[in-house]
């Protein structure tokens, strides 16, 4: 009701921008309208990605298995932990830029200025860490097989620890150049070649009787899971990949076609192919949200050690500027849950 | 700008979110670190409940992001729910439409007579 109603004072401009439909100011409902549209954008990406997991819910990549890196701690199994380190500095800036709103409020520039070079940081810290989490995403860790089907073949040992490709495939006397623009025709060349070729992974594989390959179907436990005899009797465990039995394993091995060592957005080591398109894209558009929200916030930080919003009398600029910040960090919320946890 | 809040520091308000949001996300990262068995096997309306446990926490979250941090409690009622309604009413739909669908596909590659995953 009370968006219908203006004051007696400024009944006379009315049609001269002296309206406030709301209560809110032009730029403020203007910040509304954007905030709006892009979240319906991001939850157009969370549902296709839910679309997708649902679609290959038997096999999808199980998160706490891929991101399981710490910074300084090589070799660690330490999932989560890393992205909720994020997860704080992305709060902790949201509070910062709150709390710059606030003395905003209260027409205190040098708070103002404090706090939001704090928020500048804190985007700054977050923006590093993701393309720290991308590195390693795109480095991968233990290496996988691609089979004729386009499954993902991961290998773990006899008490059923994951294996690096490192760690049991030989090297075999062969010789295979990348074919790059300089020593072809110029407008033939191909991705990067893996560290292993099929042939040294496979005779590894033989070499070693110990090694076990996993699928990506996850192990339900249920009768039909007791009575497939193509499945390790002792070391599948419910809600974890599925393990085969060496023969099995030797027999899915035949039909390898391809190394796969990390991701990229053909395909990734930790199974389905649009489980890494989904990370980068939506890890990465919400990124470049963090990335544009610091350069406006530097922006901003600017004019306020100008008292360019001294001189106006209202940093109504920073409150708006700060409700994009919050979304950008309300967005966050829900991919670490969608992408870690659940 | 004729704030009706203007001049009064909200300083508590903000520590207060702030600590709820950092105590629920550490809940939330000790849930997903030692996933409860009876949580993580027991299945409700098709998701675990430990899922659901995340998803509630999450949407306890974005509320208090959204109420507290973004201010939407000071706005008029109306600007208010012209967000949030049209918002959670269209994601709700999204979802429901999407997801359905996807678990019928999913039956179709499970089910049906082509095998996807060799």
């Amino acid at each position: 009701m009370d968006a219908t109603i203006t004051n007696v004072e400024s009944n006379e401009k009315i049609w001269g921008g002296g309206n406030e439909p709301m209560g809110a100011s032009y730029g403020k409902l203007m910040m509304w309208f954007f905030i709006v549209s892009d979240a319906l954008t991001f939850s157009g990406f969370l549902a296709a990605y839910g679309f997708s997991r649902f679609k290959f819910i038997e096999t999808w990549p199980l998160p706490d298995e891929v991101f399981t890196h710490f910074p300084f701690m090589h070799g660690v199994a330490a999932p989560m932990y890393y992205v909720a380190l994020m997860t704080f500095i992305l709060i902790f800036s949201s509070v910062t830029m709150v709390l710059a709103v606030d003395a905003g409020h209260q027409m205190k520039q040098r708070k103002v200025a404090f706090y939001m070079l704090l928020t500048i940081i804190g985007g700054l810290i977050f923006v590093g860490s993701q393309a720290w989490e991308w590195k390693n995403f795109i480095k991968g860790e233990y290496g996988a097989i691609e089979t004729k089907g386009g499954s993902i073949l991961q290998f773990v040992d006899a008490s059923g620890k994951r294996l690096k490709l490192s760690d049991f495939a030989v090297q075999l006397p062969e010789d295979r150049e990348q074919l790059k623009r300089s020593n072809g025709v110029w407008f033939m060349d191909e991705a990067t070649l893996p560290t292993y070729s099929v042939e040294e992974v496979v005779a590894g594989f033989k070499a070693n009787p110990n090694v076990l390959v996993r699928i990506e179907t996850i192990y339900k436990g249920d009768e039909a899971n007791k009575a497939d005899k193509t499945l390790h009797p002792t070391l599948n465990k419910p809600k974890h990949k599925e393990i085969l039995t060496r023969e099995a394993s030797e027999k899915r091995l035949e039909t390898a076609v391809m190394v796969v060592e990390g991701a990229n957005l053909k395909r990734n080591e930790y199974g389905n192919r649009l489980f890494a398109d989904f990370f980068f894209f939506i890890t990465g558009f919400h990124g470049f949200h963090v990335f544009s929200g610091v350069i406006i916030n530097i922006i901003i930080f600017l004019n306020i050690l100008l008292g360019t919003y001294e001189r106006r009398g209202s940093y109504e600029m920073v409150e708006k500027v700060g409700l994009y910040w919050h979304f950008v960090d309300l967005v966050w919320v829900f991919v670490f849950t969608f992408f870690y946890l659940v | 700008m004729a704030h009706g809040h203007a001049h009064e520091s909200n300083a508590k308000r903000i520590w207060f979110v702030f600590g709820l949001l950092s105590l629920v996300t550490i809940v939330e990262v000790i849930l997903g670190i030692i996933k409860p068995e009876s949580l993580y096997m027991t299945n409700v309306l098709g998701m675990n409940l430990l899922n659901w446990i995340f998803i509630i926490l999450t949407l306890v979250k974005a509320y208090y992001i959204v109420w507290a941090f973004m201010h939407i409690e000071h706005e008029t009622a109306s600007l208010r729910w012209s967000v949030v309604a049209s918002v959670v009413f269209l994601v709700i739909y999204l979802l429901f439409i999407l997801l359905v669908e996807a678990d019928y596909v999913f039956g179709v590659f499970k089910y049906g007579v082509i095998k996807w995953n060799f």
